[in-house]
């Protein structure tokens, strides 16, 4: 990498000469490490999906999770380094809690997103802290806004999206959102959709073992964030599972 | 400079303890009075439930203020709250206690508040105020289902916190308390049975006619709350009061 032995990756409130910083870009590398996560926004919630690389057959089932929800209606998706994350998700609870307190109305997701976004990119401007090493998307939904959903990257940029991903498979897995037409779609369509794009995505070489995460915030849970049922669940494995053998069964003809 | 304000004398090289200022800044008085208050709260305990009753009027001094105000709060699945005293100071812990609520949500690990758990976090609230002579000018009553069996508990501005079968604070203390003990006794000597959920809101509607009729700062619309291991619900209720025989109360002129 042209960055190393330079001296200019070694602070985060340094340039380099052709104007890059480095820390930042290496808090990218550190999500690209990371377990593919997706979030799609359809017409009547957000549901995310997460392909949690489990790498010890010691874990206990569903420890680890990726999946969190900042408010009653606030759900968020992560990836790249866990404890990085989980001291975002602290400042979110954190932030959706005073301002609660402050107005007695539930945090909007636009002004969620923006106070976040200042707060990791403040981050990446000093030579004494070290920028996040994770990437959030961050899903609600109420009955004025309707579904919203945004993404912030280490050096603290942010978007509001249909469909995104993080980590890993995040380009092939764009790629798949891409084709499906997200703005007429429900939850409940989606939710198979995301689990078979994360089982796609899914690199059985590389990585041995998965859990899938599954989550959604929308109309159909009453405007709560919660992961979904036994059931959902269950249905959007096997549907995952049956497209992908019917996708590896065409290959071969 | 800094030893004038420390009863500095003249021609010491020293400050002298403290012996006091004058009279006026020795103490603050805060809350001694309430303001906005609520009448009494009703508890009782039935075979597989609890049941709270409150009116829903908020008086200013001895005006009927706001007439519409529920003081029945469902904490969860298995816990419901009700307040008398100073209507602000309820809203205060109302707050606070949904905000943990939320907390608890947000956590995601199946593990819900149970009652007995919230009586004392009550108590400690509330002692450490008192302590501190700025107590919260309220008493609460907690009623929810602890491993199965009911619960019901008070704790009032104090600190002083116990449990017991059927409870009632303010005016109901002196009029509805003998009722509701009556009634259960009936039906313990009738059947050596404990109230059932239908013989247990009649019994709290029949307090609180007796109330309504006694209590100068009472109200004709009320609410019941009932808790039980599957539901819990809170009824909005009216008294149908009729004042015809005022006009044979004779003697009091």
């Amino acid at each position: 990498m042209s960055s190393i032995g330079t001296g200019y990756d070694l602070s985060a409130s340094q340039f380099s000469p052709d104007g890059r910083v480095f820390q930042v870009e290496y808090a990218f590398k550190a999500v690209e490490n990371s377990g593919t996560a997706i979030a799609l926004r359809g017409s009547d919630g957000v549901v995310f999906a997460v392909e949690k690389l489990v790498t010890s057959k010691l874990h206990e089932d569903g420890t680890g999770k990726r999946l969190f929800s900042i408010e009653n209606h606030i759900g968020m998706a992560v990836g790249g380094l866990m404890a990085d994350a989980s001291a975002i998700l602290d400042i979110a609870r954190g932030e959706a809690r005073s301002f609660r307190q402050s107005y007695n109305v539930p945090i909007s997701l636009k002004y969620l997103n923006e106070r976040l976004s200042m707060y990791i990119h403040a981050h990446t401007l000093y030579s004494a802290i070290r920028p996040f090493g994770c990437a959030i998307i961050i899903g609600s939904y109420d009955s004025t806004d309707g579904p919203q959903m945004y993404m912030i990257d280490p050096a603290g940029v942010s978007f509001g999206y249909f469909g995104c991903a993080i980590g890993k498979a995040k380009q092939t897995a764009k790629t798949e959102i891409e084709k499906l037409s997200l703005k007429t779609m429900t939850c409940k369509e989606l939710i198979k959709e995301a689990a078979k794009i994360i089982y796609m995505v899914h690199d059985e070489l590389k990585d041995k073992q998965f859990e899938l995460e599954l989550s959604w915030v929308g109309k159909h849970t009453d405007g709560k964030y919660e992961e979904v049922s036994k059931e959902v669940y269950e249905d959007a494995l096997k549907y995952a599972k049956a497209s992908l053998d019917d996708d590896s069964g065409s290959d071969g003809e | 400079m800094e030893m004038k304000q420390h009863n500095w004398i003249p021609g010491n090289f020293k400050s002298v303890p403290d012996i006091g200022r004058s009279a006026q800044n020795d103490s603050v008085q805060h809350g001694w009075t309430p303001i906005t208050t609520t009448t009494s709260v009703l508890g009782v305990v039935f075979d597989n439930g609890v049941a709270l009753a409150a009116d829903t009027l908020t008086s200013y001094g001895s005006m009927a203020c706001f007439q519409n105000n529920p003081r029945i709060l469902t904490v969860n699945k298995n816990i419901i709250v009700a307040a008398s005293g100073e209507y602000s100071d309820f809203q205060f812990i109302r707050d606070a206690v949904e905000e943990k609520v939320r907390t608890e949500i947000s956590l995601n690990d199946g593990i819900s508040m149970k009652p007995k758990a919230l009586y004392t976090w009550l108590s400690r609230v509330l002692y450490n105020r008192r302590t501190k002579m700025k107590p919260l000018w309220s008493t609460f009553l907690v009623a929810g289902i602890q491993n199965d069996e009911p619960f019901l508990g008070q704790i009032d501005k104090l600190g002083t916190a116990f449990v017991d079968e059927q409870i009632a604070c303010g005016y109901g203390a002196y009029l509805a308390l003998p009722l509701l003990r009556k009634g259960i006794e009936e039906k313990r000597e009738k059947s050596n049975s404990k109230l059932t959920k239908e013989e247990a809101v009649d019994l709290l509607k029949k307090c609180m006619e007796v109330l309504y009729y006694r209590d100068a700062r009472s109200h004709d619309k009320y609410q019941i709350g009932v808790v039980t291991k599957d539901s819990v619900e809170v009824l909005d209720l009216a008294l149908k009061p009729t004042w015809e025989v005022a006009k044979l109360v004779q003697g009091y002129e």
